[in-house]
Order: C-alpha cells, then structure tokens, then sequence
C-alpha cells in the first residue's frame, strides 16, 4: 500500500466530495461538516450512481440517483438496503490529504 | 401619603425591582424613574437577535409604555441624573428636573471600557451596550462592508456574529491567546473560534490594537505588529466598568462599583444600588440573574425596614447567544493541583465537555457543542453534591445515572424540584410545575407570563416545554403532524411558519432553533430547508448548494451513467436557424450522443460529461442561450402555440404572452416544478388544460387555469378565472404562483397543493382580493431581482469551478510506481 498526495482539505468543500480519477476507475473524497474525511469508489451498490454527486449528511451521503444512503464509515447501505461500496484508506496530514493505493502488482498495471 | 422613590436608570435590574416592589407592597411609593435612554425597560440581552435581524425592538421590550401608566410611575425618557443633592434629598436632570426622594435606587449599570488608543473617537468606532449603538451598527451594516469588533469575549463574539448576519466582513480581534478566556478553557475556546470561523468571521487572537486609522472616519485597525485590518466600521467590545461617577461624585462609598451591604443598601442609608454599577462582596456582575437576585433583595428591603434579605454570591452559568452555537461555562476551571478533571471529547460531533472537581464536588463546568446537561451541572455545583458514586458517569450528563440512558424526557422528570430551569430568572422546577398545575397554565406563553422562565434569554424553551408535556400529559400536545422527516418532529408547515416567526435566516439556526435531532439533516430535509429559505429571505440568504440535490448544484439533470443532459431555455418554445445551428455546433464538438425534442418545447442534448458542461454552456451562451432550468423545482417551460401570428383559428397573441410570463418568472425556484402552457384557442393545441398553470385564450379575453396533472396523476385544470387584458393574466399567474411558493410544501406541485388549501381559497386570494394579488407579485419582482441570474454563464464565468473537474487524477504509472 502506498499513500498518495491528493489535494487539500479546503479543495472540497464541506458537506461535500470531489473526485480522484484512477487507472481503477474514480474515487469519491468526502469531508463532513466536521471535517472528517472519507474515500470510497464513486460507485453505488445499487446501480452504480456517482456517490461524489450526493448530499453528504453527518457521516453518510445519499446516492443522487436512486437515494441509497451509504455509510461514509464502512461504504455499507444503510436502512433497510443491502450493499456495499469499496473503502479506501485516508488520511489527513496538516491537511494535505492522502489515500492509499493497492500495493504494485500486475493486475494493477493491466488496469 | 405615599414614599417618594427615585430611581436613576430604568435597566432591567430596577424593572425587575419594581415588579417586585408592585407585587409585595402596592401604592407604598410613588416611583419615579429617571432614565437617559429615551426609552422603556427593555430586555438587553436580546440586543443580540435584534443586531442579527432574528428579532425587533418591540419584541424584546419588557414594560410598554402602558405598564408605567397603569402603575401610575413616572418615567423621565431621556433624562440624565446629573447630580444627587443628599441633603436636600434630591436629583437634578440634565433638563432641569428636580426630584425630591425619601428612598433613592441608583441603578446607572456600565459604560463600555473604550482602549485607550489613538483614533478611538473617530466617527465608525462604536460600543455595543444599548439599542442606540445597535441601530448604528445596523445603519453601518447596510454598507455591507468591513467591520472588526475589538473584543472576543461573550459581547464581541454576539456583535460579530449580528454583523455577519447583517452582510457585513467580518473580523474578530482579540487580546488572548483564544476567545473567551475567561469562561472557557483553550479547548472549547479552539471549537469555538472553529465554529465562529466556519460562518466566514475571521478571527485573530493575541491581537494587541495599536491604534484606529482613518481621516475624521474609521478606515481600519493598526495592531501593534504592523498589520492593518481594512474596516468601515469598529466595535469596541474588550469589557465593560461599573458607572458609578454620579455616586462617587455624591460622595458615596466606591470601590470598583457603588460599594453596597448584603441588603444593597450604599453608605448612606436612604441610597440603594442595583445592577452592573454596584459592588457587593468584593464582586461586580454583568450577567443578569445575579442582578436579578440585586432586584429581589432591594425590593425586600424597601419593602420591609426589618427584611433580612441578603444577596449571596453565586457563580452563574455563561451561555453565548449565537444562533447555531452552544456554550456553557460555570464556576472556575482553572487547573490546580488539588483538583481533578473529566474531559470529554468527541471530535466529529463537535462535542467538548470538561468537568473540574475539588474534593469530589463539581467546581467548574465547560460545555461545548451539547450543553443540555449545563441545568443538571449547575444544581450539583450549587448544592455541592458529593459525586464519588456517579464519578464514572458524571461527564456523560443526568441520563446516564443509574446504569441505563433515560430518555430526555425522564431526565426531566429525575430533576429535583429546586433544580434550576431558568438561569436567567432563577426559576426553579417546582416553581414552574406549581404555576402550570395552579394557574391552569396551557401555553409556553402563559407559563413565560406568569413564571418568567425562559422568558430572558429562552435557551432553557426545551425544558420548559418539557415540563408542560410532563405535567399537563396528553392534553399538552402540539397537533399530530407528519414530520418532514426523521431529523425533526416537526411538519413541513410548521417549520415554515417557525421560519418566519422565528426570522431564521440559514439552515443551523433552523436545525437548531427548530432542535433538530441529527447534526446536519439527511437528504430529503435539508433541500426542503434550503428552498423555504430561498422562498422566504430574498436577497438576505445565501444559498446553500452543498443542501441541493446534484441537479440543481450543477446546473443539468443527471443521467443513468452519471452523465448529465442539456436544456436550453427556447422561449416559448419558439426558435431560430442561428440556435439550431449553434446547438448543432455543440453537439458535433462535443460528440453529444443524443438529442432530442422534449415535451415542452425544446432541445435536449443528453450525454454530456460534467467536465465538459461549462464548455458546452460557454458556446450555447455566446448563441445567446441560458439555462431552461430542465432541472430545478423551478419554473421549467412555457408552451405555446402560433396564436394570432398564423393560425386561422388563434384569438390572442398566445405565443407572445407564453414568452412574456416565461421572460418574467424564469429563474425562480419554486416547491416543485413548474410547468406552464398558453393556448390561442379552446382547441388547445399547447395542451395548457393539463399543466400546473395554463391559459385558455377566448374572444373576450384570457382564461386561466391551474392545478392540471399529466404525470403520475391525470388531472384536468381548475378554473381560476377570467381577466379582459394580458397584463392582468401575467399579474394573476404570478401572484398564483408566489402564494404557492410561500405555501406548499417542498416537493408538493401546485395540483396537490390546491387540493390542499382549496381552489375557493387559492381564488379568493389571488382573483378576487386584489389588495393580497398586488401583495404577493411584489413579492414575486422583489425575490426575482434576486434569481433571475443565468447559471450557466456564472458558472462558465468561474463559479463553484471545483464542481466540474476531479481533485486529483492518478495516471497508471503513478499508481503503479
């Protein structure tokens, strides 16, 4: 796993996401109100709507096409769906912020 | 004959002990009351809410004029005492007045300590103590320029949160090393500017002011490190001293303030002092609860020769009054080696909570972010309660004692009878619960009237109305209602009306005014709110984008694969070669995958990438095309057909009166969308009998229709009525469509609404009163002033760029690196 530089904190606005495009396709980068921050792919369990598009609420963002509301915490459907988007590791340094990437392999060069 | 009473000041410390003195001894005295505001006795604590626009004047007076009347006291408005002549027993005013007393009160409060600093008397420097300075401050304001309060204690912190809601730029200076230093350790004083900041209020700290520039006029704030802070506009708040000049002059005992006993009684036996200027124990007081105890203890007094009251210290909880921000502070929280601590923190709720004990008993208390346990903290303070056994416990608040959370309810329930409500007022549970059973008391507003409890500052409004719900049970029950949503328990109707009433101005202050049970909303309340604020402060509210579903945050409507279709307003639906050709140019450039006619009478190009859409709307732009809002709870299109232009049959102008309204009322956003069709004749080739709003052009004038459905509902219009001339169809549409705005509920179209309301009543108000018609389509011009701005061309301009490009791309090598 490797850390990379992405931004920083204040490029996304709060209650808000912006996207990372990744040979693995594109990750949602979400602040809170609070300023935590959270990384998971842009793909809602449900029928693949763009989550960073969503209306992000304490720590869960509902997915603007079909209004699955996901747990930012665990990319998990939360209520009464079922389903689960891939979480990416964040973190926050003097707010710069970073995510991890899957370790060098083959399969991510093919991608 | 009746005593002569005097009193010098008619703040809320004298008020309070005339009521007193009214209650206890009728028609003993007869007052007389000298005060140089040329006012009555108003509630200062709320000059706050009034500098921020939440509240007026009226609302925050204590005794109108017709209370001094009925109890026949006389009241010199804009009288100052200028001299007290303890000989003769008697005060002079600045007019002239001489006043004989047998008892005096003085009661002058505080003047502002001003910095001694050069440029301190230049015009745009002012002080925050009374309703003069916060009608200059809102005179000030409406420049919408810069402004910087000195001071970031509780008063600095009030004022420049007003002024940030008035629209002004703000800067906060203060001395410490962090903001109210006094009540509040570093770490909630950390949140709190955190908080401050968030509302766009800059604050510098360990900012020692060197000098106020500026010719005759303030043009900014020089620290003593050389920076220069721009300001039209400089509030001195950096505390306030006792005004005892007049007594010391009179030659009464002073230290600090007029020196007084435990009875309130000055060095000379017939002289009295209440309020901010006096100084009892070694203590002065700025807050109002202790002057309110001054109160109760000098009415004792005056009543009574013999009385025994005595005022005891007591430390008062601090509260700060800014919409959206909780604070409590309480006692000493200084560190110390015989003193132990319990901190909680809770980062991603903002929650601080720090609890300092000595000898196992509360000596200090600091709340941040959630401060409903500050009564329960306070009571175990006061009453000095060994906490050994609920030490564990103690920090997450009263419900938790005894193993299981209580609900809030039973928490309220669990306090003691002598628990305190209101800090303010001093009043405790039995008080209140007593009055409610006794009085047959129903309403919030019976109890304020007759208990005082949260009738001050009102942050202790919940508690209070707990305590009805829990003494008057089922029968206290606001209406049954569907809530808007799992955030609150209140309805969309309600939280209109408390919108307006309450003048909440942006989203926290509903949230939290309103107490919204989650930190930000969900996704189906904070739309709704963002649309009934836009609909209700024109021009005053910002809006919020990040509260707006992705549509309407980016312009365009979001496709299955996340791409976003294209809506140029056509309008009327009417078009030319030069725009189908630049749309042609578009759609080729961009490689726009679809396109395609739509139900109302324009183009869709569907299969836009989002990066690529301000570069779509920049070239339909230069075409002259601005956005047709195909996304927006909003007005959408306006059909027509050729009317008088070409078809044989057409009776009016349809076409041009379909792009009239549509000129006049783009823009504006509205409960759901919006769709609007003009017909030339009955045949109805514009299809307007279906739509929201539709007109029926006829021989003799135009019929208009509204309340249509064609879409998850079939629905035939309604008739509103007839109208001879185009400008009073457009003044009829639009006075329809504002009373429709200001009334549905969010999501809630026109046809459902009606149905709601009734059509008798939509047409009493908006076709036959004409006085509500003009009504409501001034208030539809003012708000448009504000809306008509083409999205697009912002945008393409360099608005909210961050929407449309991704933070960051990581290319394979770098991934794989």
């Amino acid at each position: 796993m490797r850390w990379v530089l992405i931004g920083s904190l204040t490029d996304i606005p709060r209650r808000g996401a912006r996207c990372v495009e990744t040979p693995k396709g594109k990750i949602a980068v979400f602040r809170t109100s609070e300023d935590r921050v959270f990384a998971i792919e842009d793909h809602c369990p449900h029928k693949g709507g763009p989550l960073s598009q969503g209306i992000v609420h304490a720590a869960a963002v509902t997915c603007p096409l079909h209004n699955w509301v996901i747990s930012l915490e665990t990319g998990r459907a939360l209520g009464a769906d079922e389903g689960s988007a891939r979480t990416i590791p964040v973190k926050v340094e003097s707010d710069e912020i970073f995510i991890a990437l899957a370790a060098d392999s083959k399969a991510d060069r093919a991608a | 004959m009746a005593e002569k009473l005097v009193i010098i000041g008619n703040g809320m410390a004298p008020g309070r002990m005339l009521e007193h003195l009214l209650e206890s001894v009728p028609g003993r005295y007869a007052v007389t009351i000298f005060n140089a505001e040329p006012r009555v006795n108003y509630d200062r604590i709320m000059l706050s809410p009034v500098l921020s626009g939440e509240k007026n004047f009226e609302q925050i007076i204590i005794h109108g004029d017709g209370w001094y009347i009925k109890n026949a006291i006389t009241l010199y408005k804009g009288h100052k005492i200028v001299a007290i002549d303890r000989d003769a027993k008697t005060v002079t005013s600045d007019h002239g007045v001489v006043e004989p007393y047998d008892k005096l009160v003085i009661a002058t409060g505080s003047v502002p300590f001003i910095l001694p600093v050069p440029g301190n008397n230049l015009a745009g420097v002012l002080s925050y103590r009374d309703l003069d300075d916060v009608n200059a401050m809102l005179l000030a304001a409406q420049s919408r320029t810069k402004a910087v309060v000195i001071g970031g204690g509780l008063l600095g912190l009030e004022a420049a949160a007003g002024l940030e809601a008035q629209g002004m730029d703000v800067t906060v200076l203060h001395l410490m090393p962090t903001l109210m230093e006094r009540q509040l350790d570093p770490a909630a004083g950390y949140l709190l500017q955190r908080a401050i900041e968030d509302r766009g209020i800059k604050v510098i700290c360990k900012a020692n002011t060197k000098a106020i520039i500026g010719h005759k006029k303030v043009e900014g704030v020089e620290l003593a490190d050389g920076r220069i802070i721009p300001a039209t506009l400089v509030v001195m708040a950096a505390g306030i001293k006792p005004n005892a000049g007049l007594a010391k002059e009179a030659g009464l005992a002073a230290n600090r303030g007029i020196l007084v006993d435990a009875g309130m009684r000055t060095s000379d036996p017939a002289i009295f002092a209440v309020g901010e200027c006096a100084e009892v124990g070694g203590h002065v007081y700025g807050l109002v609860a202790p002057l309110y105890e001054m109160a109760r203890v000098a009415a004792a007094h005056l009543a009574d020769a013999k009385s025994t009251a005595a005022f005891v210290h007591n430390d008062t909880p601090t509260k700060l009054k800014v919409t959206g921000i909780e604070l409590f502070s309480l006692g000493d929280f200084a560190d110390g080696d015989d003193r132990h601590e319990i901190v909680l923190r809770d980062a991603s709720a903002g929650v601080y909570k720090r609890i300092i004990l000595k000898d196992n008993r509360i000596i200090g208390t600091v709340l941040y972010g959630e401060t409903a346990d500050g009564a329960w903290f306070n009571d175990l303070k006061k009453k000095q309660v060994d906490i050994t056994d609920m030490r564990d416990t103690l920090i997450f608040g009263q419900a938790y004692q005894g193993g299981t959370p209580l609900d809030p309810m039973a928490a309220v329930a669990a306090l003691p009878d002598d628990a305190e409500i209101c800090g303010c007022n001093g009043v405790c549970k039995g008080k209140i619960v007593g009055a409610i059973q006794e009085k047959g008391l129903t309403s919030l507003d019976d109890v304020r009237a007759h208990t005082k409890a949260s009738a001050s500052c009102g942050s202790c409004t919940g508690l209070v109305e707990q305590l009805m719900s829990l003494t008057l049970g089922a029968s206290y029950n606001p209406a049954a209602v569907q809530p808007m949503c799992g955030c609150t328990i209140l309805g969309h109707d309600d939280v209109r009306r408390l919108i307006k009433a309450k003048e909440l101005k942006n989203i926290y202050a509903v949230m939290q005014e309103l107490e919204w049970t989650t930190s930000c909303g969900c996704a189906k309340c904070r739309p709704a709110l963002n649309y009934y604020l836009v609909c209700d402060w024109p021009g005053e509210y910002a809006d919020d984008y990040q509260s707006r579903f992705i549509n309407e945050r980016v312009h365009a409507n979001i496709q299955k694969n996340g791409t976003y279709s294209v809506v140029p307003r056509m309008w009327g639906g009417v078009t030319s070669a030069k725009e189908l050709r630049a749309i042609a140019d578009v759609v080729d450039k961009f490689n726009i995958p679809t396109v395609k006619v739509t139900g109302g009478q324009r183009i869709d190009m569907l299969g836009v990438k989002k990066e690529d859409l301000p570069a779509v709307w920049a070239d339909l732009g230069k075409a002259g095309f601005v956005s047709g809002h195909a996304y927006a709870k909003g007005l959408r299109t306006v059909k027509t057909c050729v009317g008088t232009d070409w078809c044989r049959f057409g009776t009016q102008n349809s076409t041009g009166l379909g792009i009239r309204i549509e000129k006049f009322m783009w823009g504006s956003w509205t409960p759901a969308k919006v769709k609007m069709a003009v017909s030339g004749c009955p045949r109805n080739c514009a299809e307007a009998t279906c739509k929201d709003v539709g007109v029926i052009c006829v021989d003799s004038g135009y019929e208009i229709h509204f309340a249509g459905a064609a879409g998850l509902d079939i629905k035939g219009t309604e008739v509103l009525g007839l109208v001879k001339t185009e400008n009073e169809a457009l003044e009829v549409i639009v006075a329809l469509v504002q009373m429709y705005r200001e009334q549905a509920r969010y999501l809630e179209r026109i046809y459902k609404w009606a149905k709601r309301v009734t059509i008798d009543e939509i047409r009493r108000q908006v076709f036959h009163n004409l006085e509500k018609r003009k009504g409501y389509y001034d208030r539809f011009v003012y708000s448009q002033r504000f809306a008509q701005v083409d999205p697009w061309s912002e945008r393409v301009s360099g608005l909210h760029k961050h929407e449309f490009k991704p933070m960051a791309t990581i290319g394979l090598a770098q991934a794989a690196e």
